[in-house]
């Protein structure tokens, strides 16, 4: 732990976290279980179709992707990682998916930003938190954008000690070990990227975020047509029910 | 065979005399509410035309409904994993100009605008933005009685093959109404277009309902029913469809657009079908052979075996009664008058519809007509309507059967005709169209007079059997403190459950028994 236990830094980086986390899940489940008719994409393609095709599919597919590679790139153990590949390669594998990714979220998501606020048919019909989930979104996607070249900068000098640090410190977090000192020395722009990421948590359950949690990807495996009954008997023994999908 | 109930709906297009009275009491109903002021569950269009939403009859255009791939069935929009990748921008998906911009006006302005020399006027407003709109384009019933340019409405689909050029003319126009709902159909598209699985069909009447809960707003059923018949709301982000007024029917009443026919052209009933056969009959190669195909999956409700399979079912016995009497029954299997909407869209439409006669006494009068014997009712062949254009709506064109159906209507009409205007009965144009004079006479009963208890024949659902309970149910729907009347579809919740169930023992009470109550103990 870091010798000031109450300094910003510790509150930002070992205790924030955990707010988020908390929100994030505990949130969701409360909101999943109270609100389910508000459980949904939210999607407006049905008043403005103009450009949606583009901007939709990109935006999301690199959000996708960049989730994913967070998720893999940061949570996977030093050790299962030095199998695969050095530290340094990890690096550069990162900054290219981040890149092409990155680039296709920008893209994507810049139309989706100017549709939401400058339509005015999406934006006279947006809730603020819609408004804000965009903005925010974007801005974290932006200042993530930005710690590229300056992740490059330490690629060529052939330095890979940011990733592994914020790897390590990820994992002290999500394996209840917090350990802030491992950001101490870290550029800003990762933590501005991390403060950003982290309240995108916070927001989750508050917003449209939560259909992310519904990806259906039940459907794969689930007969096409469902037929219910209202008769006990047969509900329990799901005699006509073909298939069990996924709840979310 | 697994025996299964449809609640189903006849319409007679014969005497449907476009009022609206049917929208406008859906509306009012059930779609009255922010996010669907869109939406007509029920609509009436006037054909020929392009209809509600634009053209929603060009598949090609929207991809609605089945096709068939390798001679499987397969949603024409593409399977399963073409719907996950299109999620994020579904590109079959009608924009809401497609329906139609929903518009108010300005009404308040008739007050409290300032003293002026001309009157004020009311301008129309967007409900979707507030905002003035400068010309109204497109509206719910666009096309009323044959309005706007023939080169515009004859886009419609059905005109394909009857012959766009000659009917534009002012002698060779022709008309007819088309009110639609929800098909509530056998092999809905919608439901299996649906990645949450929030859509499904009741087990019990068939009725196709949208889980409200359930529902995530992935908006693939709205273009995968060829019918277009499921909306968005943009709202509650949620999908809603006719719910062919469960609450109504439950209780045995008719459906409030069935109840308030004017013209008394709807008729509410149940059918008996095979369930295991929906596949194999929605597959049938020839798409002329859809109509036919369908025809095969009712069951006679009066066979014995088919009585005793409902019964295995657990279908109830007023149900079978009420089978026994339906309108649906004769008009589509006994009659052969009744036709679903398009059956090539392979969904097994369940509102079917008998097509209408096009009298044209003037043409009749100047002995332009060929006509039947008594030289007053026009051939089938020689009305308004193409007889090709009634085989597009309903039969994917094949016109024998339409033609079989209009001969009938037609012999029912001149046998009665004889009856009762020149006291004679003469069967020769009921035999002609393979008819015998009891069926002639059941034809008037139920198409002429259309009694209320001939129309209507809706059995009570059994709430009995949904719940264990329904003394400790009682009270509880209507008004409640919260979501009481569902049952919620989480197993698991972070909060106390409300206590639904009765306290007091559910045993029946012994009878008593020596006359306790009738009081000669």
């Amino acid at each position: 732990m870091h010798e000031n236990v109450f300094s910003i830094h510790n509150l930002l980086f070992g205790v924030y976290p955990y707010v988020c986390l908390t929100v994030f899940i505990i949130g969701s489940w409360l909101r999943f279980d109270r609100e389910q008719y508000g459980w949904k994409s939210d999607s407006s393609q049905l008043l403005s179709k103009g450009y949606m095709r583009l901007a939709s599919n990109f935006f999301h597919f690199g959000v996708l992707a960049i989730f994913g590679g967070h998720f893999v790139g940061l949570l996977t153990p030093h050790w299962v990682f030095q199998m695969v590949m050095d530290d340094m390669s990890h690096q550069y594998v990162a900054i290219t998916a981040g890149t092409i990714f990155g680039l296709s979220a920008l893209f994507g998501g810049t139309i989706l930003f100017f549709r939401r606020f400058f339509n005015p048919r999406i934006s006279l019909t947006s809730r603020s938190a819609d408004k804000f989930t965009i903005f925010w979104v974007m801005f974290t996607l932006i200042l993530g954008l930005l710690t590229i070249p300056v992740s490059m900068g330490h690629a060529g000098h052939g330095d890979p000690r940011v990733v592994t640090a914020m790897a390590e410190w990820i994992q002290s977090i999500v394996y209840l070990y917090p350990n802030p000192q491992y950001l101490e020395g870290v550029d800003t722009i990762f933590k501005l990227h991390v403060l950003a990421g982290m309240t995108v948590f916070l927001i989750f359950p508050f917003t449209r975020l939560v259909h992310i949690w519904s990806m259906p990807f039940g459907y794969l495996a689930r007969a096409y047509q469902i037929v219910r009954t209202k008769r006990l008997k047969y509900q329990e023994t799901d005699r006509y029910d073909q298939h069990k999908p996924i709840d979310m | 065979m697994k025996v299964r109930a449809q609640f189903a709906f006849i319409f007679n297009l014969d005497k449907c005399i476009g009022c609206h009275t049917c929208s406008v009491t859906c509306k009012n109903t059930w779609t009255n509410r922010k996010g669907v002021e869109y939406v007509w569950f029920n609509n009436v269009e006037s054909k020929p035309g392009i209809g509600y939403p634009k053209d929603w009859e060009n598949q090609e255009k929207w991809r609605g409904g089945w096709t068939l791939a390798n001679g499987k069935l397969e949603l024409k929009s593409g399977g399963r994993a073409s719907k996950l990748l299109n999620i994020f921008s579904n590109p079959d998906l009608p924009q809401i100009d497609d329906y139609y911009e929903p518009f108010t006006y300005n009404y308040a302005r008739l007050q409290n605008a300032p003293l002026s020399e001309a009157a004020p006027t009311a301008r129309p407003l967007s409900q979707i933005t507030g905002e003035s709109i400068d010309k109204i384009k497109w509206g719910p019933n666009w096309e009323d009685m044959m309005a706007g340019e023939w080169s515009e409405r004859n886009v419609d689909k059905n005109m394909d093959g009857v012959g766009r050029d000659i009917y534009g003319q002012f002698e060779k126009t022709f008309h007819l109404y088309l009110p639609r709902i929800c098909n509530h159909c056998l092999n809905p598209a919608c439901v299996a277009s649906c990645p949450s699985g929030s859509l499904y069909k009741r087990e019990e009447d068939g009725i196709v309902l949208v889980d409200q809960d359930k529902c995530r707003g992935w908006r693939m059923c709205m273009s995968s029913c060829p019918y277009k018949k499921v909306y968005y709301n943009w709202e509650s982000g949620k999908a809603e469809k006719c719910i062919a007024c469960y609450p109504r029917v439950e209780n045995g009443l008719a459906t409030i657009c069935s109840e308030t026919c004017v013209g008394r052209i709807r008729y509410n009933g149940i059918i008996f079908y095979d369930a295991d056969r929906i596949s194999e009959l929605a597959s049938t190669t020839n798409e002329q052979d859809l109509y036919e195909a369908q025809c095969k999956i009712f069951l006679d409700p009066n066979d014995p075996k088919v009585i005793a399979a409902a019964r295995a079912e657990g279908i109830n016995e007023d149900w079978i009664i009420a089978a026994q009497k339906s309108p649906v029954y004769k008009m589509a299997i006994d009659w052969k008058i009744a036709f679903p909407l398009h059956p090539e869209f392979r969904t097994l439409p369940m509102v079917w519809y008998v097509p209408p006669l096009s009298p044209v006494a003037n043409a009749i009068d100047q002995g332009k007509l060929k006509t039947t014997p008594d030289g007053v009712i026009p051939m089938s062949g020689e009305m308004r309507v193409p007889v090709r254009y009634l085989a597009n709506l309903m039969t994917a064109g094949k016109e024998a059967p339409i033609v079989l159906a209009l001969n009938r209507m037609i012999a029912m009409r001149s046998y009665q005709r004889m009856k009762r205007v020149e006291g004679v009965v003469n069967t020769k144009a009921l035999e002609a169209a393979g008819m015998t004079e009891e069926m002639a006479q059941d034809m008037y009963r139920y198409l002429a007079i259309a009694n209320y208890e001939d129309r209507f024949v809706v059995p009570t659902s059994h709430e009995e059997e949904r719940l264990d309970d329904s003394h400790g149910h009682q009270g509880q729907n209507g008004f409640t403190f919260g979501n009481d009347s569902s049952t919620g579809i989480s197993k698991v919740t972070l909060f106390p459950r409300r206590r639904k169930e009765s306290m007091e023992p559910r045993e029946m009470a012994p009878f008593v028994g020596d006359g306790a109550f009738t009081g000669d103990r």
